[in-house]
């Protein structure tokens, strides 16, 4: 806010804010201020395309707005019919562009500049982060230490006014480390932007694209996904949090610990109780598979059919095992066979409970058969 | 002079039909500008009508009236719908009145053709209409959720609707792509004797060079679309990496279309103005030589500079550099253009009846539009605009100023010659001033929304950008509501009212005022002595 | 000086062009049904063909007849001509599409998948064992292995046959404006004759494509621009030919004068652009 104050865009905004004030606090007129030195640079010319772009408008403004007020017929003015062949004619057409060149100029060198120093990725070793967008979340792995960490939004009853900009898992990162994030997508595009971070870059499937930066203050920022990603693009948000480098590898390792303990009782060759698959399958159910079928299973249609009493949750289940591992070529259900075999089985298990009554249970093993 | 006679017999007996054979047969330029014009009005209503939903969901936090598929789904037929179905044909219903009048020639130069060129429009709006409701029927695939950019992936998961947009757009091609030939050929061939080139009305120079661009561009855009089609239902995979495609190659050749395109939207309309500011001026035209060049320039460097759409898919420093550098250029033609119209009006002697206060309002805001068009070119700050609400903010600021308003303009500047009567000043004014306090509410605070950081084509947000968009959709309704008095007065106006002399304003010149207001069925049968 | 404007002829009222969007609507949205699997789709397309097919007949008809009964002046011949250029423009730009395509995913996006270029990261994260050499199925080798076409043998011979129709149709322009009638007929005999070998050797290069080469329209990049390309090219010779039949028709009948015969070298210069556009597909998709 401070920055911007200088600007007679900024007053007039002011202006128009001044209706509701209680809205700006919780409100920007402005982009964030950033949180690293190419969010800055960033900001920067944002303010300096902005003053001259606010100059030019009021110079156009002004010279409307005298001969609006001055050269009227009802003021009995008497038009000049020479004027268009006076010498400012024969000269105009190369003064303006020359004056406008210039201006050209003046922003595009300053554009280049920054282009210069934060555009391409610096060699060196980073802390590379594999950012992939799915319909409809994010994940991040962390490609040094094999850790990947699923994102998705909180529902409205627990986010409440963070509704939209808050996820279950944070994509948490290192102050003063330069990182590399590699963007890319599991299906259609989707574009990461986190304001504060001073970017936005697109996540193209097939496609790797690279984008750095250096985090200077630690804290909780907070974006979305702004690539239209079919029907909930709104509830991706992506919340960073900037933690020193210290608490940043305590996380890391106590990442990897909760890794390793899931997969050890995954990986157990044992027979699993109905409820206990049940009970398993519900939350996995609703990270994975509601957004589209909905937490009752009633579906999306035409979408996103619905699971309650549908022929894959009645029919034998290897069929319904087949359908989660494969997924449906060409549409918004892809293939999950990258989830654990107990995971799978649980969800199964769980759909055909819930949505048609079924008393079985589908073994981690019968999953591993399918595979 | 025997031929002659024979033909202008033949013309006179058969060419004056009655009842609905005059409308769907017609081989005459006015009638089917009045086609043209009635349909863009149409779809003027329904295009904002969508936007109006739109407007009503984003009112409050929170999916209220539509479902996320139906809002995208919205916004896709909004887009297009005002792109294709209202200012388009809007622009070409007027060049279809008023060419033939300004040059002197009897007619356009094609007329059966030309009669095609409309008539595909219907058809091309039931094939989109089609693409709009067949989800809501069982069996009916998926809503166009994409945006009017079509993007695949995302476009290869829609259902059947969008092989008909695919079509549609298709259709909406051919239509201008054959009024442009008409318009060309009409413009190089017959103009009366005596008037050169360099004689030829602006509003004519703007056609001639939106009928270019249209012809260039619009044929990538359908080679696009049928790729797409491809991919969808053939195989193919020109957007698939798998198979070695690019989802990117679709935006690239999207783009090649849809950045001339803006152009196209906007030179019409500014062409127009170069005949209502002279005239409310009282004095000539301020630069016409440059304004030709300018037009010229616009469309050079336009059809060069697409990928400005697209900083964010990761491109090489050297390709962003160079988009950056070449549509901030487009700066200095846009510029002297607004130049030359200020200087025109410069030590004129104005008056301010309804289309000359459109021609003032179209000078500063959409010079607005323009300057956050800049901003938007630089590369990096772009990177925090782009697909964000400050994106919505300027190219509403520069399509409703830049070509809509523009068009309102003609619309006001032109009924009297069209229908004999003058319409209504008082309520003309009342308009324009509901008008423009309505798209400023509208528009303006988008801006902030997308630099807080608010994305575009989202139908729930948080209650951070809760203000704003009340204050928006607020001033939307306001904005909506006004067109129900463009449609009053222009229905008044054609039923009746003050009879239109000849040169209609004190101001105006051209061969077009020479004409009795309305033509007579035939202008022109004897070519003008052009001095 | 009035009097170059009066005798432009001015067509009265008709119903083809409202014909014209009936039957294309029918087409489109019958195809549309059609690759949906709606067998509907099917009858659409047929009425709509029917339709177009009265219209062509119907529409050319009336502006043959007003050709003879001489109400064209020069200035409406110009009209014709400069009309058929511009369209002549528009397909040019249709067909720049697909060889800019081409360009980008043979020169552009390639690099990438094969690690060279700004987003070779690509390679590395997603297709570390991927070797991208044009041709090419990508890196998911989809639709299989498959051998590229030989640009000697069938299109050299394509080339050479496009080459001579156009010299052929030359010849028969100059039968007409010699007045030498038997010229103008088999010249434009041999184009016709020329054409349609050409779309057969076409139609059997593809079925070896298929049949032998595994080169089916599936296979990658490679496959969907080999065939979109010289599939709509092929279409378009398909059109010529056609067009150019009726114009043998319409000579057969004399219509043509050595001064009045718009129609002829309207059709001359669209078989000399699909001519031209051969010659682009042979360098850039057989040949390079
Ligand atoms: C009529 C339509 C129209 C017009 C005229 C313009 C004009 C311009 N537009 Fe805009 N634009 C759109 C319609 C239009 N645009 C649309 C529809 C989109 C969004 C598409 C989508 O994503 O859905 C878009 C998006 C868009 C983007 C992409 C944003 C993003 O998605 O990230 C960019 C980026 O460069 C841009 C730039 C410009 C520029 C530089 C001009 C220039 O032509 C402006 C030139 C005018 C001026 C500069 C003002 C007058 C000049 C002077 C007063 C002289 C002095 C000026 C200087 C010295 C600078 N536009
Ligand atoms: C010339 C083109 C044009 C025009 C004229 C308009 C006109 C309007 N547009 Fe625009 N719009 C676009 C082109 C245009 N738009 C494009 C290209 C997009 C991008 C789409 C995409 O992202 O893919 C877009 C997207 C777009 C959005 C962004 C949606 C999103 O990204 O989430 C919004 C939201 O406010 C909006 C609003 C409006 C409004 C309020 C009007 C108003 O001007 C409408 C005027 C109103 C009327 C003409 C109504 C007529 C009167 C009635 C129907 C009577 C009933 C009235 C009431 C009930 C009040 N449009
Ligand atoms: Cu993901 Cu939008
Ligand atoms: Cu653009």
């Amino acid at each position: 806010m401070m920055r911007i104050s200088g600007t007679p865009v900024a007053a007039l905004a002011a202006a128009t804010l001044s209706a509701s004030p209680a809205a700006q606090a919780a409100f920007g007129l402005n982009l964030p201020p950033p949180a690293s030195v190419g969010a800055q640079q960033i900001f920067d010319i944002h303010m300096m395309t902005l003053s001259v772009a606010t100059v030019l408008m009021i110079v156009v403004l002004a010279a409307v707005v005298y001969s609006v007020v001055t050269f009227r017929k009802d003021r009995g003015y008497q038009a000049d019919q020479h004027f268009h062949t006076s010498r400012l004619a024969s000269w105009s057409w190369i003064a303006v562009p020359i004056l406008v060149l210039g201006v050209d100029f003046a922003i595009a060198g300053s554009a280049k500049r920054v282009l210069a120093s934060l555009w391409n990725v610096p060699h060196g070793d980073m802390l590379d982060v594999k950012i992939t967008g799915h319909q409809w979340w994010w994940e991040f792995d962390y490609l040094a230490d094999g850790v990947k960490v699923e994102s998705r939004f909180t529902p409205q009853d627990q986010a409440g006014n963070l509704y939209l900009r808050d996820v279950d898992n944070r994509l948490v990162l290192p102050t003063h480390t330069p990182i590399r994030f590699l963007h890319t997508s599991a299906d259609v595009l989707h574009a990461f932007w986190v304001p504060e971070l001073g970017f936005k870059k697109d996540a193209i499937p097939g496609y790797v694209t690279e984008t750095w930066t250096t985090i200077e203050k630690e804290g909780v920022f907070r974006g979305q996904c702004a690539e239209l990603c079919g029907t909930w693009h709104a509830r991706m948000p992506l919340v960073v949090e900037a933690v020193s480098p210290e608490r940043f590898d305590a996380w890391l390792a106590e990442r990897k610990a909760h890794i390793t303990a899931l997969a050890a009782q995954d990986s157990a060759d044992r027979q699993w109780a109905r409820d206990e698959l049940v009970t398993r399958g519900q939350p996995e159910y609703n990270t994975y598979c509601a957004a589209c079928h909905q937490p009752g299973g009633e579906g999306m249609p035409p979408a996103f059919p619905a699971l309650k009493g549908s022929a894959i949750v009645k029919g034998p289940f290897e069929q319904h095992l087949r359908r989660v591992l494969h997924g449906v070529p060409g549409t918004a259900m892809q293939s999950f066979a990258h989830l654990s075999d107990a995971q799978i089985a649980a969800i199964v298990t769980y759909e055909r409970a819930v949505f048609n009554e079924m008393d079985e249970s589908i073994q981690p093993a019968m999953v591993r058969a399918a595979r | 002079m025997s031929t002659t006679a024979i033909v202008l017999e033949r013309d006179y007996h058969h060419d004056r039909p009655r009842g609905w054979q005059r409308w769907l047969f017609s081989t005459n330029h006015k009638d089917i500008g009045t086609l043209y014009l009635t349909f863009a009005m149409t779809m003027l209503f329904l295009g904002g009508a969508s936007a109006m939903v739109v407007r009503a969901e984003l009112f409050m936090p929170g999916l209220q009236l539509v479902d996320p598929d139906l809002y995208n789904n919205l916004i896709t037929n909004h887009a297009l719908i005002m792109i294709f179905g209202a200012v388009m044909p809007a622009a070409a219903g007027m060049a279809n009145w008023m060419i033939p009048l300004m040059i002197g020639a009897p007619d356009m130069a094609l007329p059966r053709m030309n009669n095609l060129s409309f008539w595909l429009l219907p058809a091309a709006a039931l094939l989109m209409f089609l693409s709009f409701v067949v989800p809501f029927f069982p069996g009916g695939g998926s809503q166009i959720n994409t945006g009017w950019t079509l993007y695949p992936p995302l476009s290869l998961q829609v259902g059947m609707s969008m092989d008909f947009l695919v079509f549609s757009l298709h259709l909406l091609g051919i239509s201008s792509v054959l009024a442009s030939i008409n318009i060309i050929v009409t413009l190089l061939n017959m103009r009366a004797p005596g008037m050169t080139l360099m004689k030829m009305p602006i509003f004519c120079w703007a056609w001639l060079v939106t009928a270019f661009l249209l012809i260039l561009v619009i044929p990538v855009l359908a080679g696009g679309i049928t790729m797409l089609l491809f991919d969808r239902h053939f195989g193919t995979t020109f957007f698939t990496a798998a198979g070695g495609g690019d989802p990117v190659l679709f935006q690239h050749l999207f783009w090649f279309f849809g950045h001339p395109e803006v152009y196209i939207l906007l030179l019409p309309a500014f062409g127009i103005l170069a005949h209502v500011i002279p005239t409310f001026a009282r004095k000539p035209l301020f630069g016409y030589k440059v304004i030709v060049g300018a037009m010229l320039g616009i469309a050079a460097i336009g059809m060069l500079v697409w990928a400005h759409h697209q900083y964010t898919i990761g491109m090489s420093m050297a390709a962003v550099t160079y988009f950056m550098v070449g549509t901030i250029l487009i700066s200095i033609p846009v510029g002297l253009i607004v130049f030359s119209y200020i200087a025109t009006m410069w030590r004129g002697a104005m008056t301010f009846e309804t289309p000359m206060l459109f021609a003032v309002g179209i000078l500063i805001m959409f010079t607005f539009g323009g300057l956050s068009g800049i901003m938007l070119a630089v590369v990096p700050a772009d990177m925090q605009y782009h697909d964000s609400m400050f994106v919505v903010a300027h190219f509403h600021y520069v399509l409703l100023p830049g070509a809509l308003f523009g068009l309102y303009a003609g619309v006001f500047y032109w009924l009297p010659k069209w229908t004999g009567h003058m319409y209504d000043e008082r309520l003309g004014k009342l308009f324009f001033w509901f008008n423009v306090i309505g798209f400023n509410v509208t528009f303006f605070p988008q801006h902030f929304l997308g630099l807080a950081g608010m994305p575009r084509r989202i139908a729930d947000y948080n209650a951070m950008f809760a203000e704003f968009n009340m204050i928006s959709s607020i001033g939307a309704f306001v904005f909506g509501l006004s067109h129900l008095l463009l449609l009053y007065i222009v229905v008044k106006t054609v039923r009746g009212g003050v009879a239109a002399t000849d040169q209609v304003w004190e101001g105006a010149k051209g061969l077009e005022w020479q004409q009795p207001s309305p033509p007579p069925f035939h202008s022109w049968t004897k070519a003008p002595e052009i001095a | 000086m009035s009097r170059a404007q009066d005798g432009y002829y001015i067509p009265g009222p008709s119903h083809w062009p409202l014909v014209a969007t009936t039957s294309v609507f029918g087409i489109l949205a019958g195809i549309a049904l059609g690759i949906n699997d709606i067998p509907a789709g099917f009858y659409f397309v047929a009425a709509g063909l029917l339709m177009f097919a009265v219209l062509l007949f119907g529409w050319f008809g009336d502006v043959a007849r007003e050709s003879l009964s001489g109400y064209y002046n020069p200035r409406v011949d110009r009209s014709f001509r400069q009309g058929m250029f511009w369209f002549i423009a528009s397909e040019v730009f249709f067909f720049l599409a697909f060889f800019g395509s081409l360009y980008y995913l043979r020169n552009i996006s390639l690099d990438w998948l094969g690690g060279a270029g700004y987003l070779g990261t690509t390679n590395q994260l997603l297709y570390p064992d991927y070797d991208a050499q044009w041709p090419t199925s990508g890196p998911g080798e989809v639709g299989g292995k498959f051998t590229p076409m030989e640009a000697m043998g069938i299109p050299a011979l394509n080339t050479l046959i496009l080459l001579s129709s156009g010299a052929t149709i030359t010849w028969a322009h100059w039968g007409l404006k010699l007045e030498r009638r038997s010229q103008l007929i088999w010249g434009l005999v041999a184009t016709v004759a020329l054409g349609l070998t050409f779309v057969v050797l076409q139609a059997w290069e593809y079925r070896e494509a298929y049949q032998h080469l595994n080169l089916t329209l599936r296979s990658g990049v490679y496959g969907s621009t080999f065939y979109m390309l010289t599939g709509f090219h092929g279409f378009h010779v398909t059109m010529g030919a056609i067009m150019l039949l009726s114009i043998l028709a319409r000579s057969l009948r004399g219509h043509f004068t050595p001064k009045n015969h718009f129609a002829f070298e309207a059709v001359a210069w669209y078989w000399h652009f699909v001519d031209v556009v051969w010659l682009g597909l042979f360098v850039f998709v057989y040949w390079l």
